[in-house]
């Protein structure tokens, strides 16, 4: 198939691209990226891209697909269709399935799967220990033969400090980054919601900054010891920033990624006992929102993720305390990365695509993220100006806090490996 | 006058006005208790559903007595004998109380904003009887009524709250309510017992119970939770009683017509000795009998309170 772009305004950080280009595609690569390219070949198909944005396809390095063992919740047919709506052509699905993605047959399985059924390109993410269990080493040679671009024990921390030293150690021979849930949960103590004004008035028991905070700190110093590549998941607090910020400065081998609920929402939100605001880690203040937002600005956070994390209806349509943590978030995160920090200017569009392409696919050694000519023809083109409330999700749950909200910039179309999956904001099947 | 919402979550979002509507609506309900006949048709053919998750006397019975006293027809569904233990979730047992046209629900839940939930579902008023470490706002109306009754006013009143502020919902619907009414709140307890950002609250944090005493227009004590111990809050309930136990020995540095309340049950002996509870300090049994009547006035005020409290037979 031959597509051509005509007349949008391409935007490549890693090629330091900011132009009304034309982009010409054939056989799923990238063949050129100039100015009024003109194709005399039969069957191109002319996609005008005039008054929108062309970037690299997007990438969510944080994504819960929940297949194997939760299908209810997501599949990879149904994730993988979410991540297409939202502009994203590459995910990394999480280990924390049933069973877990610590072993050579369970990558192979997800990478057959979203072979057949999945919209975009799966990274599988390595568990770092067995099961989870933070006992004993996964192993990690051969998950990193079998294709997993990373390794990660998320929605735990690996509270043997032994263990991480050794993980990070034995990662660096393989070039994969350790992604680390930071968590102390001695000190998180069964908490729901951050600690402060609001858990206290609301009578609910508290997670404090330092539970996050205490672990950042003692992975910076592993990360320092061992030399290993450090990537900080999810992170929501000033203090964090701070320490990574510090870490950087010293040459440690770091990287960190946010949600984009960190910079939008506090924890004022959960007053309402709205269910959807449940996450870990919690929602915090206004000046960890604003501190997330100068490590984005000054670039301490590297990329933002969406830990995307389906829930059904029944589950979330409990008491505050029974809710599972987290909520869905491939859908939602381009218009608020837009609405939030690019119309708010707290990030240049450059630098906010630049967070979602080239920087993830660095962290991860992943060949994509870039649009120069020879690269796998993924292509996000976006609306910057479209206005939408959020209201329904091509993800299977609907778990999220953004509903009714109305928000700026979505994807319009979306092209992974040459093919238009995505256009005029519809799905396209084939 | 009448309230705005059709439910009583909590304290929070009352105004003083509201408050002031509440206690004096209760006045004329607590006289009814002195005729031989302790009845009102109020809510006659009205039904009342008092759903309990977590065990309670007190509570329970008080809002049960209220109910019939107004006439109403009232159904108890606790948690020991309902589908609750067969793992029926709030959202399905509130349908089903729908489908037999509630028109209240009294909710006693161990978990914060389980009312709100329920408030959320079914289309009854719903009744805050307690949840979690949230709020339990009929208690603090029938605290503000008995001080107000021993006092005769609560602006301005030295109120000492002591113990553990932190899991308690009795302190935080007190807190909202005698805040709103203009009393002056001193919070004391160990420092772990103690809530993040409380000071926000308008209320003075102290560390020493024997510091804040002889100020005190009334003592307000909470009970101590015995597992509390092995979450690590404090070493001991002995130290916990030496610290912050309201003895005699204490209660002789306040003043002379200082009252010592409690919302019950007590631990004698760690929180409260035996002798004050006992004492002419100690207005706990009048708190309960309070407690009948705030309720009632709380019924009545949501069913609309349009209708004047109808003269007793």
């Amino acid at each position: 198939m031959r597509i051509l772009i005509k007349g949008g305004r391409i935007i490549d950080p890693a090629n330091r691209i900011d132009a009304q280009k034309d982009i010409y595609i054939e056989e799923g690569i990238i063949k050129r990226v100039s100015s009024n390219i003109k194709i005399n070949k039969p069957n191109v198909k002319v996609i005008d891209a005039r008054g929108k944005i062309v970037t690299p396809g997007l990438i969510d390095m944080h994504t819960h697909l929940r297949e194997p063992g939760r299908e209810d919740e997501e599949t990879i047919a149904s994730g993988t269709r979410a991540a297409c709506k939202g502009g994203f052509t590459s995910i990394c699905c999480m280990p924390n399935t049933q069973p877990v993605t610590d072993n050579q047959a369970q990558v192979e399985l997800i990478l057959s799967k979203a072979q057949k059924e999945g919209w975009v390109n799966v990274y599988p993410i390595g568990a770092i220990t067995k099961g989870l269990q933070g006992e004993e080493m996964s192993p990690i040679g051969e998950l990193k033969k079998a294709g997993v671009a990373g390794i990660t024990d998320d929605g735990k921390t690996v509270y043997n400090s032994l263990i991480m030293r050794r993980a990070l150690e034995y990662s660096k021979m393989f070039k994969l980054p350790v992604i680390s849930h930071c968590e102390d949960t001695d000190l998180s103590a069964e908490g729901l919601i951050n600690e402060g004004y609001i858990s206290t008035i609301l009578g609910m028991r508290g997670i404090p900054r330092q539970a996050e905070e205490v672990i950042v700190s003692r992975d910076i110093q592993l990360a320092e010891m061992t030399g290993g590549h450090l990537h900080i998941a999810h992170v929501s607090t000033e203090g964090s920033v701070g320490m990574i910020r510090r870490a950087k400065r010293m040459n440690i081998k770091i990287t960190a990624e946010t949600a984009p609920h960190y910079f939008t929402l506090t924890d004022e939100a959960v007053k309402t006992y709205n269910t959807n605001t449940k996450m870990n880690p919690p929602l915090r203040t206004k000046k960890d929102v604003q501190a997330i937002k100068r490590g984005l600005q000054d670039g301490t956070i590297d990329c933002i993720a969406s830990d995307h994390a389906p829930h059904l209806e029944d589950e979330k349509n409990q008491e505050y305390e029974l809710a599972p943590f987290g909520i869905i978030g491939l859908e939602t995160m381009l218009p608020l990365i837009i609405t939030e920090l690019v119309d708010k200017k707290v990030l240049t569009l450059r630098e906010a695509i630049k967070k979602l392409t080239v920087n993830p696919a660095r962290i991860l050694g992943l060949n994509k993220g870039t649009l120069s000519p020879g690269a796998d023809a993924d292509i996000t083109i976006m609306d910057i100006k479209a206005n939408r409330k959020i209201e329904t999700f091509e993800s299977q749950s609907n778990n999220s806090p953004f509903i009714g909200y109305t928000l700026k910039g979505f994807a319009v179309c979306t092209i992974v490996g040459g093919r238009i999956c995505m256009a005029e904001g519809e799905l396209v099947a084939g | 006058m009448r309230l705005k919402d059709r439910n009583l979550l909590g304290i929070e979002t009352l105004s003083p006005e509201e408050i002031k509507l509440i206690l004096d609506t209760a006045v004329p309900f607590k006289e009814i208790f002195t005729r031989s006949v302790k009845k009102v048709p109020t809510l006659r053919g009205k039904t009342v559903v008092n759903l309990f998750y977590e065990p309670s006397t007190r509570t329970r019975t008080s809002f049960e007595l209220a109910e019939k006293r107004l006439s109403a027809d009232v159904l108890n569904i606790s948690v020991n004998t309902s589908s609750i233990v067969k793992g029926e979730s709030l959202i399905d047992t509130a349908k089903t109380i729908e489908a037999m046209k509630a028109d209240f629900v009294v909710i006693r839940h161990s978990m914060a904003g389980a009312p709100h939930l329920l408030a959320r579902t079914i289309n009854a008023s719903i009744i805050n009887a307690g949840d979690g470490m949230h709020e339990h706002p009929t208690q603090a109306l029938l605290d503000l009524f008995t001080i107000r009754d021993k006092k005769g006013k609560i602006e301005n009143q030295n109120v000492v709250i002591v113990g553990d502020i932190l899991h308690s919902r009795v302190a935080r619907s007190n807190i909202w309510a005698l805040t709103k009414m203009g009393a002056k709140v001193t919070v004391v307890g160990p420092v772990t017992l103690i809530p993040a950002h409380i000071e926000n609250l308008k209320v003075k944090v102290a560390y020493k119970l024997d510091d804040v005493l002889p100020n005190a227009d009334v003592i307000y004590v909470l009970r101590v939770q015995r597992e509390r111990q092995k979450q690590h809050l404090f070493p001991s309930l002995r130290e916990y009683s030496e610290l912050y136990g309201v003895d005699m020995d204490r209660l002789k540095k306040c003043k002379k017509d200082v009252i010592v309340m409690h919302p019950g049950p007590m631990n004698r002996g760690i929180e409260i000795s035996s002798e004050v509870a006992d004492s002419n300090f100690s207005v706990i049994t009048e708190q309960v009998t309070n407690g009948i009547a705030i309720r009632m006035a709380v019924l009545y005020l949501l069913a609309g309170g349009a209708e004047k409290v109808e003269e007793g037979e």
